[in-house]
């Protein structure tokens, strides 16, 4: 039987995506590297408030971006993935949505209205990128188990909201705090399942551009992106930034729980990371915390015709974890040479960057190729670093295109 | 069937906010591959997540595996699975998403 929804999907133009998935035999959605059940079951399919999107699953929602939308500097919000762990997604009034900050790390608890929270902050706006922790882990080698996520679940937006450390103040911060615990409305079908709380070291908690949020892209949060306030953890993987932030809870003592340990742990040692979560370090692992430098290439697909001895301009975006882009080198010879692409914008070290690079194909098969470096060295690798999670996949890209 | 089983059970939750289930029409249309313990997987697994979780995260766990991903299901995420269905289950996943 057709579903109506995929039919629905397809007359809304959601474009001859939707059609072609109609037809039978029709190429799958991809990417090329996803294990042969992540392609067939991806489909295109709308959220309400959503573009088509690309389903990697229904319930709880995780939808991804298609990369078409990453050939601009910011995502646009209808456009922009969602992702969530538990079912249980209430649809939140912001008339009397309230925002509770307390634990044992304050002296004086209160709560806030969304009127307060705008009206007695300071308001500050700024660009960076939201990356899910596992964006790529569908192409891990060899595959490990979780949502199988090409290349978009990630997004840039403008974020508008007051400083995280202003609203800490007024509760009263304890000397001795480790741990800001964040939580949001969202929650599990079943009683039993741990509710999805996340923490942040005091430290980072602090950082002036750690923010509580209402705005993106200068509009109301959407629904699925966290309405009608989330945190925004600029720099570090989406883990930590709490969607329909309800609870803020400062603690003398490290959160436990399975979302912190042993959920989004890298094992120690295998990645070039600067930001330390000391408190949640054990002797193997440690909490994901800043995106590892990477870059992808938005504008070439793998496999296409393009023209030769006419200029070809290969666009892309490169991101770190926030100590900023200063370099993308660009092979179109399977990593043989490698010269400077030209930087688009600077829209801050923590939204991505555009880069174009323009060169004169001639005839025969060509392997495009990117490599971002930041401000403190860090580079891309060209081999996958395996874990268990599939977190932090920066392997450069190949993109093998035909030139005629 | 399978989707007002569902809808009942989020809505006698704990939160008394309106659900959006925007999402949960397009899992009816999922269909799992036939065969014995296919009713227990369906039985079980829907009460908090879409079945394509099963789909997309094939065929590349080994029995060991989907042991260790049914096992979380209910000593992490405390799915309440009996230890009889708990093996069928296993037994179908690994005969028909498994590696």
């Amino acid at each position: 039987m057709i579903h109506r929804r995929r039919l629905l999907l397809a007359a809304a133009g959601g474009a001859g995506l939707g059609l072609a998935r109609l037809a039978a035999g029709a190429p799958n959605i991809g990417p090329a590297g996803l294990s042969a059940g992540a392609l067939e079951s991806a489909e295109w399919d709308t959220l309400p408030g959503k573009l088509p999107l690309i389903k990697r699953s229904w319930r709880p929602p995780n939808f991804e971006t298609p990369t078409r939308f990453f050939n601009e500097p910011f995502t646009a919000n209808d456009a922009f993935f969602v992702r969530y762990h538990l079912a249980g997604i209430p649809q939140v009034d912001a008339g009397t949505w309230r925002l509770r900050i307390g634990g044992d790390g304050v002296t004086k608890p209160f709560e806030l209205s969304l009127a307060e929270l705008q009206r007695d902050f300071e308001h500050v706006e700024l660009a960076a990128l939201c990356q899910c922790s596992g964006n790529r882990r569908g192409l891990s080698d060899p595959h490990v188990p979780g949502v199988q996520w090409g290349y978009g679940a990630m997004g840039n937006a403008l974020w508008k909201g007051v400083r995280l450390k202003d609203v800490l103040a007024r509760a009263g911060l304890a000397p001795d705090a480790v741990e800001i615990a964040f939580d949001g409305a969202d929650t599990a079908p079943l009683d039993a399942t741990p509710d999805f709380v996340k923490s942040l070291p005091a430290w980072k908690a602090l950082d002036e551009n750690t923010l509580i949020a209402w705005q993106m892209n200068g509009e109301a949060l959407p629904h699925w992106n966290g309405f009608p306030v989330r945190l925004v953890v600029p720099g570090w993987t989406a883990t930590y930034w709490m969607k329909h932030l309800v609870s803020i809870d400062v603690r003398r003592s490290a959160l436990q729980g399975f979302w912190m340990n042993p959920a989004y742990r890298v094992p120690k040692g295998k990645f070039p990371i600067i930001e330390r979560f000391v408190s949640q370090e054990v002797p193997a692992s440690t909490p994901i915390t800043e995106m590892v430098v990477n870059s992808l290439i938005t504008n070439l697909r793998d496999q296409m015709m393009y023209k030769a001895r006419s200029p070809l301009f290969v666009r892309g975006l490169a991101w770190d974890g926030g100590f900023g882009v200063n370099r993308v080198e660009v092979s179109t010879d399977g990593g043989r040479e490698w010269r400077l692409a030209e930087l688009g914008e600077d829209h801050g070290r923590f939204s991505w960057r555009q880069w174009t690079f323009a060169f004169t194909p001639d005839p025969g098969e060509h392997v495009v190729m990117a490599k971002a470096s930041n401000r403190i060295g860090a580079t891309q690798t060209f081999d996958l670093v395996f874990n268990p999670a599939g977190y932090h996949n920066n392997v450069v890209q190949r993109i093998r295109i035909n030139c005629a | 069937m399978i989707h007002r089983s569902v809808t009942t059970r989020l809505a006698s939750g704990a939160i008394g906010l309106a659900l959006a289930c925007g999402a949960q029409a397009g899992e009816d249309a999922i269909e799992l591959k036939d065969g014995p313990g296919r009713e227990q997987v369906q039985r079980n697994c829907i009460a908090c997540h879409s079945l394509d979780y099963i789909q997309m995260n094939s065929p590349f766990l080994d029995r060991k595996g989907w042991e260790a991903s049914v096992g979380k299901m209910i000593k992490v995420m405390g799915a309440r699975i009996d230890d009889a269905d708990a093996r069928v289950i296993v037994e179908y996943l690994a005969a028909h998403y498994g590696k």
